[in-house]
Parts: structure tokens; C-alpha cells; sequence
């Protein structure tokens, strides 16, 4: 505080704490407050609000279950609520999104941080980023006509002779992985980068001089020191993937459910706000405890994610 | 027996920058050889090449008779001490130790207790399970030195490992590394540019200069009978006079300078060019009276005092600085400041080489 003051004066120290605290309380903390709050009174007519009806309850939550559907596991066939199905889902899928994101942006990050001359990475960091001058919706709607069943993909495979009849590929949740891969899987590459550029080259060389076969090198040396950046990655891709809305909403068949849109519904199709923003906050919740539970497994501190 | 290390006629290109040029030498098993020189030399790319990371330009390097081209650093029976270490952060002590044998497939238990013996070897007892951070660098040391004695290489290379510790721990650090070399009777070649390191430590020294081997010969032959202008000013001082030989015959040669003509020993022809005489300061001697032969009149300007010898700078007739140093042997008299004198020195200990510092060299 001190330094600060030193350093920046009073006039911009204010404006700095006051700004960061107007972000924090104002359009962080109270919205969030609002909503949780909001998720544990019921729907109610306006002139109920405020009247014997209107009280705390779980209510809202509750209305996850209900209305039984089969879901299949292995062969097992289960009787869930069909909230929950969707749920279970939307996190199981986000967790491929991120295992595959994983698996294309290890090799890139490398690449780019070990390999590639540092004179070509401005270029290679630019063709990166152009992708994300087109919007979201335009990118997605994009994979929707490559996707298509008369569409580009399907015709370069056929041509190629690689495939006898079209393939439907939107259908299940194949295209909402895609798209999500697609999106998000820049979130990954860069906190990669981020940290296996700080690894030094002569550990590297070190590890091939004792002997060690690349895969080894990068077993033992690489990924153990990438791990901060793999977390953060992970959880970065994870948590956008579980909360968009947008991608499965363009991309989504008649069987890809994702738990967005099962909010989305109740918000805007049922305007039932406070069961929305229940839901919302399950879905927060159960992404924050999977997260936790997978960095407690792969033993990253959250300290490690915030270098 | 044939070489453990042979260069033959070694060439690397960086582009158009020629690093390393026609270095021809062979290294003897269990001998310890340095390549000496500045920054830049060269003598790095060297290393570099014998280990696997860089293949050279031209030429063959053989390691135990076998050419290595093709063979990657992880299939060369060397291995590399790097300048910082570069141990394995995330890695315990004895895993750190272990890893070149966890590569080769050794079972855990065999692996722990081969480190132990290593840790044993370099006076590390007890530190197995600590984790790298917290050795002080002496300790560090020795850590990447059992590391690389783990994996049995037949030759060590080491590039200027201990250019990061402090004086004392770096004198210490040399005979340690003196003594673990004579205990394993492992090749050792180490990269240095300090040329007290590679003096006190090595069976021969190679000293470089812009990608070439200037001269291959041991400690006391580089120091006392060196092959050029070069060798003999970058390992020590000198005096050095420039002008021309008159005559030259049986290994002596007339040196004819501004400040006189002198005598002193010369190995060349009288027709070679660049030739200068150098003389080095501990071999002037400074007297009130002239002598018969290789005698200067000076003028005493500064004196340093270093502790175990004294430097006195002083200016010839014609300006140029000259410096004797004398030994602190309670003997000596400080010359004071402004006296006149005479500096002399023996021929035997005066030499005429051709100055290829100047020359492209």
C-alpha cells in the first residue's frame, strides 16, 4: 500500500482500488449474490412476492429431478431425471473437450516454444490469432456448414475415396466437441507455451545426454514442469466449454443436450428466473468440485495456476 | 590402445561464421584435457559436437575408435556436465542421480542404491531425498557430476562448471574434481576459459583461438614454451617488444628493438613475419646497474603490492610500459617511485614468436 502510494500517488492509487473494488463488488460479487439469493425463493406472481409465499427454500434445486428417462452406461440401462442426464453429461463431454485440446496443443506449445526459430514465432503467433478476428457465432456457424451432410468435409472425403457414403456428422455430441475444440483450444495452447518457455533448454539436452528417448525427456522432464500451465489450460477450456452456450446451441443435434440450454430454456422459455439461476449455480458448483477433485489428483496448487 | 577421443581435421559452420576450424587432436584414454580460450572460441561448439548436439561441418570424431556421425547425444557413450548443471528441479537428488540409469531400464531398489554410492563417492552423504533448491552450489556441483558418472560414461565433458562458484569453493571444486577424475580413471575434457583452472588441472591443454587449436602440450610447456603470440599472452602476462630478428642460430635469435637489441630463445626462420619478443614479468629482474645483455634503463612509475608478490610498471626511454613482478620473499626492496633503473632478464627465458593474435588468428 505504501509502495503504491510512493509509487503512483494518491490520486491514481484511489482510482486504481476504487475501480478494482467497483469490479469486485459490484460486478462480480453483488449479481452472483443476487442470483443466489433469487435461487432459493420460488417463482412466484408479483403480488405474492413479499407474502406468506414467498420463503427460503430448496425448491428450485429440487426441480432437477423428475421426469425419468433411460440413460445408457456401458450397456447398463439407468432411470434418471432427464435435468440430470443432461447435466452429467455437459461435464463429461466438457472433460473431453479439455483431454483433447490437451492432446493438440501439447505438440503445438512445444513447437512453438522449443523447436520453431524465435525470428518465425511472430507470424506463427499471428496466424494463431487471426481465427479470432471472425466471431464466435460466425466460426461456429462455419463448422456447421463443413459439418453439413452435403457439405465440404464430407465431399473432400468422398473425392479422396476415403469414404463410400456420406457420413452425419451432426449428430450426438460429435459436433458440439468440435466446435468446442475448435473455440477453445487456444485457452490451452498459450498457457502451454507460457510454461514450457520457461524450461531450460539444457535440462532438455541434459535428459538426451543421460541417454533419455524424447518420449522419457518429455514424460519425466517436460510435462512435470508444464504441469502450472497445463492446469491452467485445463481448467480454463473445462469451465468455458461447460458454460457455453453458444456452440451447442448452433452446433447441437436433437441429441446433444447441453446443461446451458436446459437453463436457458427455463430462464427465457419458462421465465422462471429463480430456477434458472438455481441451476446456474449447481452447474457452478459442480464445475468448481470437479476441478478441485483434478487438481487434487494431479497435485497442482492453485498457486501454481495463477503464475 | 587406441584414443578415447580422436578429432580429425574438425570443421563447424554456423552459416556463413565458420565456429570451429580444421581441429585436429587426440585424447588419451583416462587423461584430462582442457580446451582453453575466450569467449567465442569456438571451444564450446567443440563440446558440443563430441557430445551429439551439434554434427560437424567437416571431419570425423571418433570416440573409442568409432565414428560418431549420425549417432544422436542420447546414443554417445558421453555425458555432459552443462555450465549451470541443468539438474532436474522436480526431481529429488538421487532421482535426479538415477535418471540416466531409469532410462536404461535399472529396477528401482538397484537405482536408489547405485545413487547412494555416487552421493558416497562425491562426499554427499545423506542428501538423496532432498530436492535441488536446497544444495548450496558446491553441493550442486557434485550432484551433476554423479549424475553424469552414473551412466559409466568412457569420457566426461565438462563445460566451465565451476565459472559460477565463488573463489574459494572454485579452488576447492578443482582438486575435488582432480581427484574424483584420477579415482574413476575416466576421460575427462573440460571447456574452461580460466586459464588457472586448466593449468592446475590437466594432464594437456589445448589452447583455442577463433575456431583453431593454436597448440596441444601440457600445462608447464604451454606456460613456458608457448607456440605464439597468442598462447603466450592469453596464458599470462608478458612483456612484449615489437621490432625484427638480425640473426638467428641454434634455437636463439639477435631481436632488434626501438629500446635495444636483445637475445632470446627462437625456434622460427628470420624471413617469418609478425615476429615479437615476450618476456614475462616474473622473469625481469629490476637492478641499479646495467647488465651485460638483455638490459632496459627504465623509470619506476607505479607499484602494486598483490600480498605473496609485487607488480612494478615502469617506462622506458621510449614510453613503453614494462612490468617485472617480484616475489614478496622478505628479500626484495620496494623500488621507489621515479627512480631510475634497469630491468634485464634472461634469454633463456625470453622468447621470440610470430604474433598471430594480430593476424587473422
Amino acid at each position: 500500500m505504501e509502495h503504491l502510494l510512493r509509487r503512483y500517488g494518491m490520486t491514481l492509487t484511489w482510482v486504481c482500488i476504487g475501480l478494482t473494488f467497483f469490479w469486485l463488488a459490484i460486478l462480480v460479487l453483488l449479481p452472483n449474490f443476487t442470483m443466489l439469493e433469487s435461487s432459493f425463493r420460488p417463482y412466484l406472481a408479483k403480488v405474492d412476492e413479499g407474502g406468506p409465499l414467498d420463503f427460503y427454500s430448496m425448491g428450485n434445486y429440487l426441480k432437477v429431478l423428475g421426469n425419468d428417462v433411460d440413460f445408457t452406461v456401458f450397456g447398463f440401462v439407468f432411470q434418471v431425471p432427464v435435468r440430470l442426464k443432461v447435466f452429467f453429461l455437459t461435464i463429461v463431454y466438457s472433460a473431453i473437450v479439455t483431454v483433447i485440446t490437451f492432446i493438440m496443443a501439447y505438440p503445438l506449445a512445444y513447437y512453438l516454444a522449443k523447436i520453431v526459430s524465435p525470428k518465425s514465432l511472430p507470424t506463427l503467433f499471428l496466424l494463431l490469432f487471426v481465427p479470432l478476428w471472425v466471431s464466435e457465432i460466425l466460426r461456429s456457424f462455419a463448422w456447421w456448414i463443413i459439418l453439413a451432410f452435403k457439405g465440404p468435409l464430407n465431399a473432400v472425403l468422398m473425392s479422396l475415396g476415403i469414404i463410400d457414403v456420406e457420413i452425419r456428422w451432426i449428430a450426438g455430441f460429435s459436433p458440439v466437441v468440435i466446435g468446442l475444440v475448435y473455440t477453445y483450444v487456444l485457452f490451452m495452447v498459450f498457457p502451454l507455451y507460457n510454461s514450457m518457455q520457461s524450461l531450460d533448454t539444457n535440462q532438455i539436452e541434459a535428459a538426451e545426454d543421460l541417454g533419455s528417448p524424447w518420449w522419457r525427456t518429455h514424460w519425466r522432464v517436460i510435462l512435470p514442469h508444464a504441469k502450472p500451465g497445463i492446469a491452467s489450460g485445463a481448467v480454463m477450456v473445462f469451465m468455458l466449454s461447460a458454460g457455453s452456450l453458444l456452440v451447442p446451441s448452433l452446433l447441437g443435434s436433437t441429441t446433444s443436450g447441453w446443461f446451458t440450454q436446459t437453463i436457458q430454456e427455463i430462464m427465457l422459455g419458462s421465465q422462471d428466473w429463480n430456477a434458472g439461476a438455481a441451476f446456474a449455480f449447481m452447474l457452478l458448483l459442480a464445475c468448481t468440485l470437479f476441478v478441485s477433485l483434478m487438481m487434487r489428483v494431479f497435485g497442482v496448487k492453485l498457486s501454481d495456476i495463477a503464475k | 590402445m587406441s584414443a578415447a577421443i580422436e578429432l580429425d581435421d574438425v570443421c563447424c559452420d554456423f552459416g556463413k561464421f565458420r565456429a570451429v576450424d580444421h581441429v585436429n587432436v587426440s585424447i588419451q584414454p583416462g587423461e584430462f584435457f582442457s580446451f582453453l580460450g575466450p569467449s567465442g572460441c569456438g571451444k564450446t561448439t567443440i563440446l558440443r559436437m563430441i557430445s551429439g548436439f551439434n554434427e560437424p561441418t567437416e571431419g570425423v570424431i571418433r570416440i573409442g575408435g568409432k565414428d560418431m556421425k549420425g549417432q544422436r547425444a542420447n546414443q554417445r557413450p558421453t555425458a555432459l556436465i552443462f555450465q549451470n548443471l541443468a539438474l532436474f528441479p522436480l526431481m529429488t537428488i538421487w532421482e535426479n542421480i538415477a535418471f540416466g540409469l531409469e532410462v536404461r531400464g535399472v529396477d528401482k531398489a538397484k537405482r536408489r542404491a547405485r545413487a547412494e554410492e555416487l552421493l558416497a563417492l562425491v562426499d554427499l552423504h545423506g542428501a538423496a531425498d532432498k530436492m535441488v533448491s536446497q544444495l548450496s552450489g558446491g553441493q550442486k556441483q557434485r550432484v551433476a557430476i554423479a549424475r553424469a558418472l552414473a551412466v559409466e560414461p568412457s569420457v566426461m565433458l565438462l563445460d566451465e562448471p565451476l565459472s559460477a562458484l565463488d573463489l574459494k569453493l572454485r579452488q576447492h571444486m578443482r582438486a575435488e574434481l582432480r581427484a574424483i577424475q584420477k579415482r574413476t580413471g575416466v576421460t575427462f575434457i573440460y571447456i574452461t576459459h580460466d586459464q588457472g583452472e586448466a593449468l592446475a588441472m590437466s594432464d594437456r591443454v589445448g589452447v583455442m583461438s577463433q575456431g583453431k587449436l593454436q597448440q596441444v602440450a601440457n600445462p608447464r610447456d604451454i606456460y613456458n614454451r608457448p607456440a605464439n603470440g597468442f598462447v603466450a599472452s592469453f596464458v599470462g602476462e608478458n612483456n612484449i617488444f615489437a621490432g625484427k630478428v638480425k640473426n638467428a642460430s641454434a634455437g636463439m635469435a639477435g631481436f632488434e628493438t626501438h629500446i635495444g637489441n636483445f637475445e632470446a630463445r627462437f625456434a622460427g626462420k628470420k624471413s617469418d613475419s609478425d615476429l615479437k619478443l615476450y618476456v614475462r614479468p616474473e622473469h625481469t629482474v629490476l637492478s641499479a646497474k646495467a647488465k651485460t645483455q638483455n638490459s632496459v634503463p627504465v623509470t619506476i612509475g607505479d607499484v602494486s603490492f598483490e600480498g605473496s608478490f609485487m607488480v612494478v610498471s615502469a617506462t622506458s626511454q621510449n614510453g613503453t610500459i614494462l612490468t617485472a613482478e617480484l616475489r614478496n620473499d622478505g628479500s626484495a626492496t620496494v623500488p621507489a617511485v621515479g627512480t631510475k633503473m634497469h630491468m634485464s632478464f634472461d634469454a633463456a627465458n625470453a622468447a621470440v614468436l610470430p604474433d598471430t593474435s594480430s593476424a587473422g588468428a
